[in-house]
């Protein structure tokens, strides 16, 4: 792993009017590591993720990507971030590949990639249907091929296995799982199967944490704690 | 200008597929030049001309024209286009660019739609010796309607009241470009014919395309921003 933390955040809070989305985060995250962000719902994780993924500012502290602080050369690791949300971020009306095409031109990615991550994960053969045709696992294969399309440094998956199959999970994993060999941030509303693929964990609840600790030291009374 | 070829050619697409804008853009218009032709036929005169039938086809053109502004945003708020757009590693003014040309393209397609129903259903004199100057007219009037539109339809997208927001800040910034397009269109549908175009109105129309252009160049990273 590199020197440099490719995620670092110092005190970072976020508000929307009154309501505390998130306060005194503070956590690092090595080169190649994966930090598994957990809580119940609407405690901050998505909120989290946008501050990472440059689409929502931090209101105080310090958020440094890659180097980089953050907001004021986002400029700078945009094209570098990958990001799977709830929504997939993908035209109805379009096809899965023209929507894939449409972001490669966006990130200037060459056209063969797209192909490339259709058969990756078997949609060639559906890839010319709206996606509002499409299933809801469907969907989320299209989706992570979006998010993949650029070979992004930095993955931030909000429920990444969303709606898939055991079958599926599979064909994604080598994209967006572990042999990827990214920075990652996930969130998944399963602890134990965020923490078997973490390196780190940051417990939130109501935007504040909880705990910031190796993933191997998490305990099963953290975990309760923190869904109680 | 690649990425803003690249995102015309995806709204381009999109409106072809949905159809969702230009057809209800060219109804509303055409629907409003049937209500003229009776509401103003009067002593057995069913057809008007002059600053009447400026004033008619303008205030027609801008109302269907805010149609097209009230949608022009709603597939990247609604599908999560504008977060995708966000992420991508391109110049953000390329997004007004591309939404600006696909609305001055939805307003030309209304045109060619829109200008022949009103020469049928209202126009007094024939229209197609008119045609000439009321294009290049109407040319310099889209590009004020499209620099605004995007503007504004990029702030009222973010609104829960978009479809009163869009109308409510837009028509009053598009007065002056109203007034300067009717004045300038008035004198082409009267007797005095299509050589009358008056330069007074069409300068006023190229520098308030212009001015707008360059506030909208100015801020629309801002709008974008959260």
């Amino acid at each position: 792993m590199a020197d440099k933390p490719a995620i670092e955040l110092r005190g970072v809070a976020r508000y929307f009017g009154e309501r505390i989305a998130l306060r005194d985060i503070s956590v690092t995250v090595p080169t190649g590591a994966t930090l598994a962000v957990l809580g119940r719902n609407g405690a901050g994780k998505s909120t989290l993720l946008r501050v990472l993924a440059t689409l929502l500012r931090q209101h105080a502290g310090e958020v440094s990507l890659l180097g980089e602080p953050l907001p004021r050369r986002a400029f700078a690791v945009r094209g570098r971030l990958g990001l799977l949300a709830h929504d997939p971020l993908l035209y109805r009306d379009l096809s899965g590949r023209e929507n894939l095409r449409y972001h490669a031109r966006l990130h200037g990615v060459s056209l063969e990639r797209v192909e490339e991550l259709l058969r990756d994960v078997r949609m060639e053969r559906r890839a010319d249907e709206p996606v509002r045709l499409l299933s809801r696992g469907m969907v989320q294969r299209v989706a992570v091929c979006r998010a993949v399309l650029h070979d992004p440094e930095i993955l931030l998956l909000d429920e990444a296995r969303a709606n898939l199959d055991p079958g599926a999970s599979e064909l994604v994993e080598p994209l967006v799982g572990r042999p990827a060999g990214r920075t990652r941030v996930i969130t998944s509303h399963d602890p134990q199967a965020a923490l078997a693929e973490a390196d780190l964990a940051l417990g939130l609840r109501d935007g504040r944490p909880t705990f910031s600790l190796p993933a191997d030291e998490v305990t099963a009374d953290h975990v309760r704690e923190l869904y109680a | 200008m690649k990425t803003a070829f690249t995102v015309l050619r995806k709204d381009l697409l999109l409106e072809l597929r949905t159809l969702e804008t230009l057809p209800a853009m060219a109804l509303f218009s055409i629907s409003t030049f049937v209500i003229f032709h009776f509401g103003l036929t009067y002593r057995n005169q069913d057809t008007i001309q002059g600053q009447l039938a400026a004033g008619v086809l303008t205030v027609t053109l801008l109302f269907a024209g805010i149609l097209g502004v009230n949608r022009l945003f709603v597939a990247e708020r609604e599908q999560g286009g504008f977060d995708a757009f966000l992420l991508a590693p391109v110049d953000r003014s390329s997004l007004l660019l591309a939404k600006a040309a696909a609305l001055f393209l939805f307003l030309a397609a209304l045109e060619v739609i829109a200008v022949p129903a009103f020469g049928v259903l209202l126009l007094g004199p024939p229209l197609s010796p008119r045609l000439p100057s009321l294009i290049v007219v109407l040319a310099l009037a889209d590009v004020g309607i499209a620099v605004i539109g995007t503007l504004v339809s990029a702030l009222a997208v973010q609104t829960r009241a978009r479809d009163v927001i869009g109308p409510v800040i837009g028509l009053p910034v598009l007065i002056p470009a109203l007034i300067a397009t009717a004045r300038a269109i008035g004198p082409v549908l009267g007797t005095a014919g299509p050589g009358s175009l008056p330069g007074k109105w069409l300068l006023i129309l190229a520098l308030y395309d212009l001015v707008f252009a360059l506030v909208a160049y100015a801020v629309f990273d801002f709008l974008l921003e959260d």
